[in-house]
């Protein structure tokens, strides 16, 4: 599965060092293509690409090889320090962690952050896009630049900001009581806490979708737009009937990067309400990672092989649902 | 978003050379509306951490839902942060993780990033291929064996357990590889023409080409372990190896809630440096999120 290289997008404007870079690119033909410079080649490439190969394995092909395994013995804390001194007891945790009311809860608190989330920052995302490619000159790098900004800021200071902005009494609620709403008590109330916990999700992935969508946008070719101008095609009618279908290639892209980080949410719940209240905002990452504090290593393996493959499931899927379509 | 009200293009020539939309004044004022009101609200939240970061604990009871302080001359909260609560300490070890991080992920992926792009050697596409999968693979996944390793290795609570895993992170290939596509194929035959060795080409001509992938690289090491929570939060045991997120965190869990003030002049502490490299160079952050993808 690989949404990065499938993308067909040409590219972009605000990209002008880098090329278009289809992967079948040949790198200089070896021109005196002799036995011995093949093997040089071979040497040279491995060489250069060591570092990371190394890194690679040990950090991200032994650990899946294991989170595999480990999810299917009865590993404790105690054999974190001797992880293959364990007992494989086959499927029964997956059986166990399924059947669990806990682990349903945080699948269908998932389900929702996704279901939700995933479509209104990208909406949101798309329409700030939309109104930064309008053709309006001034100020528009300021305002893609102020709607980035939440992209890079630290996730445990704007954590941090929320605990306290959306207490009862706080500023959110003071900013709502001066336009006359009574706010409610955020994070008190389960269901107002996914609201704040999704606030601060959509808000740290807007700039995301919008640079996304704008690189798409500056792709279109003007012609397009101009020849449907001039045969009386209105503003709304060029954006649905020739930009969306055009925007195709960046919306698959933009919808498998939303899916696969609102999947793996985690460190807004675990710091704005610690999954609470009442396990309403427990992400399966959150359960994952709650699981392991308490030393249930197996399950917590478990729980991260499901995430695993609902991952791979969501964006392949997604992947063939957005190219069948034309 | 009401405010984007449909706007029938009168009959001719109105297009802009820039996209589908009119020039006209109603329509522009409209998007200047539009965007004015999603910048506040994106800004709203960096405004309340400051002004809170000089509010007194008094101030925090006695008005709770007031944004301003009443003076932005009381640095109190900054003190007590840096002499009672080890910033500087997790300031000084963010600094080292994230230092370290920037230098060894430049270096090392311009060297994978070319191979990947211009050296035809046998299993590049079996390289790439696991270049594209390590960003997939959900970190929920990893982390815990991840651990296993590092316990192993005896590097727990240590700051060389931190970085090892981000010593090349595979979205820093990618940008590299998406830059080093573009370097001339002629140039890197002429500079082995003129007797180069493999290393000296790629020292003396790719590197200093592949100028702004470093910067971007750079940037975007920065940013990802400056920022990085979860894999900190579990190698790091002692105060001597938090890192700001992770002291900040730590910090918040045991705190009451009178103490917002330090809490948020640690969350200043934490977004001023990304902050100020944001303002000088945020052409590269931008451009790489549009390299990592769209292409």
């Amino acid at each position: 599965m690989a949404p990065t290289t499938s993308s067909s997008t040409s590219s972009s404007a605000s990209v002008p060092t880098a090329g278009p870079a289809p992967s079948t690119t040949r790198g200089p033909a070896p021109r005196r293509a002799g036995r011995g410079r093949r093997a040089s080649l071979d040497v040279m490439g491995w060489g250069f690409v060591l570092p990371f190969v190394v890194v690679f394995v040990v950090f991200s092909v032994v650990p899946a090889a294991m989170a595999l395994f480990l999810s299917l013995t009865d590993i404790g804390i105690r054999d974190l320090t001797s992880p293959f001194a364990v007992d494989v007891v086959g499927l029964g945790n997956y059986a166990s962690i399924l059947g669990s009311e806990d682990f349903q809860r945080a699948m269908l608190n998932t389900a929702l952050f996704v279901v939700v989330g995933v479509p209104v920052t990208m909406g949101a995302g798309f329409v700030l896009a939309l109104a930064l490619d309008s053709g309006i000159r001034r100020m528009r790098s300021v305002f893609r630049a102020i709607v980035y900004v939440p992209v890079i800021a630290n996730v445990v200071a704007a954590a941090v900001l929320w605990q306290y902005a959306f207490t009862q009494q706080g500023p959110v609620n003071g900013f709502l009581g001066a336009l006359g709403v009574d706010g409610p008590n955020w994070l008190g109330r389960p269901g107002w806490a996914v609201v704040a916990v999704l606030l601060l999700t959509v808000w740290r992935n807007i700039g995301t979708c919008m640079v996304l969508f704008l690189a798409g946008l500056q792709s279109v070719p003007e012609e397009v737009h101009e020849a449907a101008a001039l045969d009386g095609a209105g503003y709304w009618r060029r954006v649905t009937a020739m930009t969306v279908p055009l925007l195709r290639p960046t919306t698959l892209l933009v919808s498998v990067l939303m899916s696969v980080s609102f999947l793996n949410i985690f460190d807004e719940p675990y710091l704005v309400t610690n999954g609470g209240p009442l396990s309403a905002t427990t992400s399966v990452a959150k359960w994952v990672y709650d699981q392991f504090g308490y030393g249930r290593i197996a399950d917590s393996m478990a729980g991260s092989m499901v995430l695993l493959v609902v991952v791979l499931v969501v964006s392949t899927a997604q992947v063939r649902l957005l190219r069948s379509k034309h | 978003m009401s405010v984007q009200t449909p706007t029938p293009t009168p009959t001719a020539v109105t297009v802009t050379p820039t996209g589908p939309g009119g020039t006209r004044p109603a329509a522009a004022v409209a998007v200047y509306v539009l965007l004015v009101v999603v910048s506040l609200l994106m800004l709203a939240p960096f405004a309340l951490v400051v002004f809170g970061a000089f509010k007194t604990q008094g101030e925090f009871t006695s008005d709770p839902g007031g944004w301003l302080p009443d003076s932005f001359t009381n640095v109190h909260n900054f003190v007590v942060l840096f002499t009672e609560k080890g910033f500087g300490r997790y300031f000084l070890n963010s600094a080292i993780v994230s230092g370290v991080t920037v230098v060894t992920n430049v270096l090392f992926s311009a060297m994978a990033g070319y191979a990947l792009a211009k050296v035809p050697f046998r299993g590049r596409s079996l390289v790439f291929g696991a270049v594209v999968l390590a960003m997939t693979i959900p970190y929920v996944a990893v982390f815990v064996p991840q651990f296993v390793i590092v316990v192993q290795l005896g590097l727990v609570d240590t700051l060389a357990g931190i970085v090892l895993p981000m010593l090349v992170m595979p979205i820093a290939v990618f940008i590299m590889r998406q830059f080093a596509t573009s370097v001339p194929d002629e140039l890197l035959e002429a500079a082995r023409l003129d007797g180069a060795s493999d290393v000296g080409v790629f020292v003396r001509v790719v590197l200093p080409l592949l100028g702004p992938a470093v910067a971007t690289v750079a940037i975007f090491t920065f940013l990802n372990s400056w920022n990085y929570f979860l894999w900190p939060l579990v190698v790091a045991q002692s105060t001597d190896t938090y890192t700001l997120p992770v002291g900040l965190s730590v910090a918040s869990a045991a705190a009451n809630t009178t103490d917002y003030g330090v809490l948020l002049a640690g969350s200043v502490t934490i977004l001023v440096p990304v902050l100020v490299l944001f303002l000088f160079l945020q052409r590269y952050f931008i451009q790489g999120i549009a390299a990592t993808g769209l292409k």
